[in-house]
């Protein structure tokens, strides 16, 4: 417990010394409340740099909704994914699973846990903005209507960590939280297009 | 010595208490959440801790500067990377501008070892970062993303770096002096952009470059350069100049220190942002506060050393 406080310490005091993150809440404000957060991918340290900028109120109830065929294969990732950040580890493959990723999460809502998760499913190392959304999203929200998803638009952590480098470059970035959205009766594929629009609206203009 | 430091430190804490004191009489007369009180609060807020943080760096002698100065450059690196284009390609030649580059530059100033820290950037780092980055084969605006990874180690590593290169000058009857000199370029510089400012606001009508800085005109440029000058002048006693001629280097770092300023608007302007970042408070990034120090820096070194130093 001490052991995974600290790192918890360590790894968002690097996180900061290295991009400077700054949470920029345009949408909502940083208050008390469950939320589900979802975010672009592009690095393994997405949900650590959305958990930085959170108050420490909310961050020791918020959970980061990661791959388990990633998070289990050593013990140092293992302690990392499950001690340090308390990630609902969840199994991408549908072969081989044997609990539902949606139940999964929606059991850490009802027992009062917010959800960071990504909804592109892996990560972005392509020249596209956003990948499209897997269909997880939307059952989530039809099982919890009543819980805020809050777009979470993460900047540059791409250019710190690009795909095979595993030195980082200091660059800053931020983490900008949208206004909230919910399931409004609308079906599957017009639900996910909106909370894609929802998330590339927070994306800064790209320059030529 | 000492009795020096606290002289002058008992001024600079004077200015700042009543900067403070009149920023509260200007809050209680202004519409309460007026922005520019708020930011002008924020900005003497930032002020006492800079002061803060260089007193305590002075205190703990060279090492404490040289360790100071390398955080800003960091900061300051960090701020002007995130401008830039560079692709991943250029990884590893960021890489080693970061973590090899700029402690080398500043164990070799901390050594005083001139011969190293002159040329280490300029030839060493600006032909052997180009090669990292053609080794990964992407040449996709190359000539670009070399040119600018070069700047930004140019201005936020190789200038900031002579700030502290400053003590390793060696001057005759002026031995263990030498951090006087840092003091004198910073209070000259920052004091130039503050009396800029002022004098703008009061007089300025004439404005400079209006695509680039609307804030500057002739006025504030011309009040402000002339009484940091005399500031300049009126601090001799702590240098090894004249009066004459602390009026003169001052009038040559304000200059630099204006123009220092109008190239990195240009360069904000360009990227389409407001501020280099957002580590102090009312004064956006580590570039905004030290943009005109990053340009007067080296000059003042070069023209101490080459007239006053024995080498």
């Amino acid at each position: 417990m001490i052991a995974a406080r600290a790192a918890a310490a360590l790894i968002v005091g690097f996180a900061r010394a290295i991009t400077a993150v700054r949470g920029i809440w345009q949408g909502v404000a940083p208050v008390p409340g469950q939320r589900i957060y979802f975010a672009n991918h592009n690095s393994h340290g997405d949900f650590v740099l959305v958990w930085t900028v959170l108050p420490r109120a909310l961050r020791r109830r918020t959970r980061p909704v990661a791959g388990a065929d990633y998070w289990l294969t050593s013990r140092l990732k293992s302690f990392i994914g499950r001690d340090v950040f308390n990630a609902v580890l969840i199994d991408r493959n549908p072969d081989t699973r044997a609990a539902d990723p949606v139940t999964q999460m929606s059991n850490a809502l009802t027992a009062g846990d917010s959800l960071i998760l990504f909804p592109e499913g892996t990560r972005n190392t392509g020249d596209q903005r956003l990948l499209p959304f897997k269909s997880g999203l939307f059952h989530l929200a039809a099982q919890n209507p009543d819980i805020d998803m809050v777009p979470v638009w993460i900047e540059n952590l791409n250019r710190v960590m690009p795909k095979g480098a595993h030195v980082p470059i200091p660059l800053i970035c931020t983490v900008t939280f949208g206004a909230p959205i919910r399931l409004e009766g609308d079906d599957k594929a017009t639900f996910l297009r909106r909370a894609e629009a929802a998330l590339t609206a927070l994306a800064p203009i790209e320059k030529a | 010595m000492d009795t020096h430091f606290i002289i002058l430190l008992g001024c600079v804490l004077a200015v700042l208490l009543i900067a403070t004191l009149a920023a509260q009489l200007l809050k209680r007369r202004a519409p309460p959440g007026d922005l520019t009180i708020q930011n002008l609060t924020a900005r003497i807020n930032a002020w006492w801790v800079m002061v803060a943080v260089i007193a305590l760096a002075f205190a703990f002698g060279t090492a404490g500067v040289v360790i100071l100065f390398a955080l800003c450059s960091f900061a300051a690196l960090r701020e002007f990377l995130t401008l830039t284009n560079t692709r991943a390609a250029d990884h590893w030649a960021l890489v080693a501008a970061v973590f090899i580059v700029l402690p080398l530059q500043y164990v070799a100033v901390g050594m005083g070892w001139y011969g190293f820290y002159s040329i280490l950037i300029p030839v060493y780092a600006f032909l052997f970062m180009p090669i990292l980055s053609a080794l990964r084969g992407q040449s996709e605006n190359f000539l670009i993303r070399v040119s600018e990874a070069q700047w930004a180690l140019m201005i936020a590593v190789f200038c900031v770096s002579h700030v502290p290169a400053l003590l390793s000058l060696n001057i005759p009857g002026y031995e263990g002096k030498n951090l006087f000199l840092i003091f004198f370029l910073i209070v000259v510089v920052q004091s130039s952009d503050v009396l800029q400012y002022v004098w703008g606001k009061l007089i300025g009508r004439r404005k400079i470059a209006p695509n680039l800085s609307p804030s500057k005109t002739l006025e504030g440029l011309v009040g402000g350069v002339l009484s940091a000058s005399v500031l300049g002048a009126a601090l001799f006693w702590i240098t090894p100049f004249t009066i004459m001629q602390a009026f003169g280097l001052s009038l040559v770092i304000t200059l630099m220190g204006f123009f220092g300023g109008l190239v990195m608007s240009a360069i904000k302007r360009d990227r389409g942002v407001k501020d280099w970042g957002h580590l102090i408070a009312g004064h956006g990034g580590f570039i905004d506060r030290l943009d005109s120090v990053i340009f007067s820096a080296p000059i003042f070194f070069h023209i101490v050393r080459f007239y006053w130093d024995v080498h």
